[in-house]
């Protein structure tokens, strides 16, 4: 995945919880408050329903889509009701039915641009005035020049003043040929310079034509027409609806228009590098039924990348968009590393801090920690904590490891009180903080053990508070538990304590 | 189904109003943008008002909501300086060179400013409009500060005692904070030369709740006196820029209305409350 991209596509900006962060923590205070209580009545989920649905409303939703949601929502969660258990189960029973909901409406799995069997193939974009055409069309040219393709870019927006301008600039910083025989500002005609545009693709032997067009109002029928008509003129193999993501209800009076209009076979977001909450996406994927193929997430060329609408739901709901996360730590770790960790676990090995420490390296390789942090599971409720995440807290536990010694790194229940001492000194932190560390490690070392033995957890049963295993703390005011150690008794001693836990 | 049951209201003289009247009403206030809060509110509030209609009192409630400052211009007695700001693609650049025109029309001596010195090509449409409507442009360098711009602007108008200069800016996201803090400085530089009498914020009528934080953002870092609304023609109905005038108190000024330059004019609040409603 990560090589089809390639590294200038910068999947970090789009993998900020900035889209979906305020829907997300809604939607966690709403479960959090169904989780706490024992038995779930009717009443309850006409409760979390409601609230939902403001939610929802807020995230610029449409209306009608809200109200389908909340409606199958509540007939699923009374359905099954009483076949639930009483118990904690049950809230979460109801999570699934909403996360399953909306993975429905974003739609299944990701769908590529159709490639045309005989080359060129033809994209054709079409939107709203300001959505953003003109940028996302030298986005995607560039998108596909670095996958080895030879995008030529047409320029039929001869509407708005110096479009066409406009388009040459960008095609001129990303390298790639622009078709402008006419000069724009209302002169030419859009549908002949789409045409040429497409004959001088194929003789020119260009892989691929992406033909920007005006801007124009859902309810304007003559350029409305004037789209169709450079539609049956080049018979484009995809047609992207470009969109806002800051758009509001009138997401779907426009989507339907257009649809009905010149219709599309994908839909591109711009602007999600914006706070809005993105419900144009839901919007618009449930009305037109239409994938959301591509999102753009910046004024610069390479801000841009595949939509995942699977790991879009995820995000919405809390639970973390794992993949994304789980790529981007691919392309910053050393496989060289990673391989050896996993054999390691895989032989049943011990977890050390000399791998610990290597983490921590990557880690910082792969960037700001509160944007990583954000795609893991439960991150909704912990957005505070994230947000206050201390990136500093990395450097101190790199120095606290580095100034242990390697048998210490190798067997850290060697760690008595001088060497902590010492520890200490060397990295020029207080006892209690490199205690910190080591119960911290300890603690994640029981963990791996947990996990090789009983296999990954379930995700959604994951609770909100979930401390992460390998991680160093998240600190300030943070509500991150430490697992709870049930023993009968502890002993003073920091070395003899890891011993025994680490025996148990 | 709306109509049949507002008709029915009607024939019935409208003093007891069904609920379905009010959930219907509601309806149509949240896709119109208002937001779920806004509607709610103006709903409950509706409803102890007592007015021939749930229509008519909604809308007396509504007017209630809009700010209590002018909704017109203020503009200074030498040369009004007018700054255009807001997020990318909303229309700022068109409503410039409308505005230009519009005051150019009226007999007074207009100058623009190109300040979007970001954007691809943004200086070479605005200087097109510049042709088109018969006003001079101030531009520098593609990618060159958009305060030394301003500035020559400003001076430009001071000398030749221009009325009206209007000074246009590139697209930013509210939540980019280095952007922001570069539009604290064209507005700093500017009024080391001249008083700005206007901060105009173009809000884009299809936008939703974002709207919201684009005003709050944008108020906060450059003292917003007024809000350009654009895209009216379309279907949307740009209640947003009521819940802006509500929480925020920033009167709407202008409305756009189409891609020529004709089509904007002065905020009309009785024209607009209605068609949030229609």
């Amino acid at each position: 995945m990560a090589a089809i991209i390639g590294p200038q596509i910068s999947t970090l900006k789009y993998s900020a919880p900035i889209m979906f962060e305020s829907l997300a923590s809604r939607f966690s205070g709403a479960f959090s408050s169904l989780r706490a209580k024992g038995k779930i009545s009717t009443g309850d989920i006409e409760t979390v329903c409601s609230e939902i649905r403001t939610a929802l409303l807020d995230s610029d939703v449409a209306l009608q889509v809200v109200d389908k949601f909340i409606q199958d929502v509540k007939q699923k969660s009374l359905e099954a009701l009483p076949g639930m258990q009483s118990g904690s189960n049950q809230a979460n029973a109801i999570f699934e039915i909403v996360n399953k909901e909306l993975v429905e409406i974003l739609g299944g799995a990701t769908r590529r641009i159709r490639m045309a069997k005989n080359p060129p193939t033809v994209i054709m974009l079409a939107g709203l005035q300001g959505a953003g055409k003109t940028t996302l069309a030298g986005k995607l040219a560039k998108f596909y020049a670095d996958q080895g393709d030879t995008p030529l870019l047409v320029a039929s927006d001869l509407q708005r003043p110096n479009a066409v301008t406009q388009l040459q600039v960008v095609g001129e910083s990303i390298n790639v040929p622009v078709f402008a025989p006419e000069p724009g500002n209302g002169v030419g005609d859009p549908v002949q310079v789409a045409k040429a545009g497409v004959e001088f693709a194929k003789a020119k032997l260009h892989s691929i034509v992406i033909v920007d067009t005006a801007g124009r109002l859902g309810v304007d029928q003559e350029l409305m027409n004037q789209a169709t008509n450079i539609r049956d003129g080049i018979n484009p193999n995809e047609i992207l609806f470009v969109v806002d993501s800051m758009i509001g209800q009138d997401a779907v009076p426009t989507a339907q228009a257009f649809l009905e209009g010149v219709g599309f076979d994908g839909v591109v977001l711009t602007k999600l590098d914006g706070d809005a909450r993105g419900g144009a996406a839901l919007s618009i994927a449930s009305i037109t039924k239409r994938p959301i193929m591509f999102a753009s997430t910046g004024e610069k060329m390479h801000d841009f990348d595949i939509f995942y609408p699977e790991r879009m739901a995820s995000r919405i709901l809390g639970l973390g968009d794992v993949a994304t996360l789980a790529e981007q730590a691919k392309k910053a770790f050393d496989p060289n590393s990673s391989a050896k960790l996993e054999a390691k676990f895989a032989s049943g090995e011990d977890f050390t801090l000399e791998d610990f420490l290597e983490q921590l390296q990557a880690m910082s390789k792969m960037g700001n920690m509160t944007k990583l942090l954000g795609m893991l599971p439960g991150a909704g409720a912990m957005k505070k904590q994230i947000d206050n995440f201390d990136e500093g807290e990395i450097v101190r536990s790199r120095s606290i490891v580095e100034s242990m010694t390697p048998i210490e790194r190798a067997n850290p229940k060697v760690l008595n009180g001088s060497r902590r001492a010492r520890i200490a000194i060397g990295c020029g932190r207080k006892v209690s903080d490199v205690n910190n560390l080591v119960d911290r490690f300890t603690a994640a070392q029981k963990m791996m053990k947990q996990v090789r033995s009983s296999g990954m957890p379930a995700m959604p049963n994951m609770p909100a508070n979930l401390s992460m295993p390998n991680l160093p703390t998240v600190s300030k005011g943070s509500t991150v538990k430490k697992a709870p150690t049930k023993k009968k008794s502890k002993s003073g001693n920091p070395a003899k304590r890891a011993l025994e836990e680490g025996l148990s | 189904m709306a109509l049949f049951t507002k008709l029915i209201t009607r024939i019935k003289g409208g003093t007891e109003s069904a609920s379905s009247d009010w959930s219907e009403l509601e309806a149509e206030l949240l896709q119109a943008d208002l937001g779920p809060a806004l509607a709610s509110e103006c709903i409950e509030q509706a409803k102890k008002i007592k007015g021939a209609t749930p229509e008519e009192s909604l809308l007396q409630f509504l007017s209630s909501k809009l700010s209590s400052k002018s909704h017109e211009m203020s503009l200074s007695s030498s040369t009004s300086t007018i700054l255009v700001v807001g997020v990318n693609g909303t229309g700022k650049t068109t409503s410039v060179a409308k505005l230009a025109r519009f005051y150019k029309s009226s007999g007074r001596s207009v100058l623009m400013a190109a300040g979007d010195t970001f954007r691809a090509a943004a200086v070479d449409q605005l200087k097109t409009w510049g042709e088109r409507i018969d006003v001079p442009v101030i531009s520098g360098q593609e990618n060159g500060d958009p305060a030394s711009v301003a500035f020559d602007a400003a001076k430009n108008a001071q000398e030749n005692n221009v009325e009206i200069l209007i000074i246009d800016t590139a697209g930013r996201l509210h939540n980019k904070s280095d952007l922001m803090s570069e539009l604290t400085k064209v507005k700093r530089v500017v009024e080391k030369t001249l008083p700005i009498s206007e901060v105009l914020l173009v809000i884009d009528a299809t936008t939703g709740q974002n709207g919201l934080a684009q005003a709050k953002m944008f108020s906060s870092t450059v003292d917003v006196t007024g809000v350009v609304l654009t895209k009216m023609d379309g279907s949307t109905k740009g209640g947003v820029a009521l819940a802006i005038e509500a929480e925020l108190g920033i009167p709407i000024k202008w409305v756009g209305t189409g891609e020529s330059e004709s089509d904007f004019s002065p905020f009309d609040p009785g024209a607009y409350l209605k068609s949030l409603l229609a």
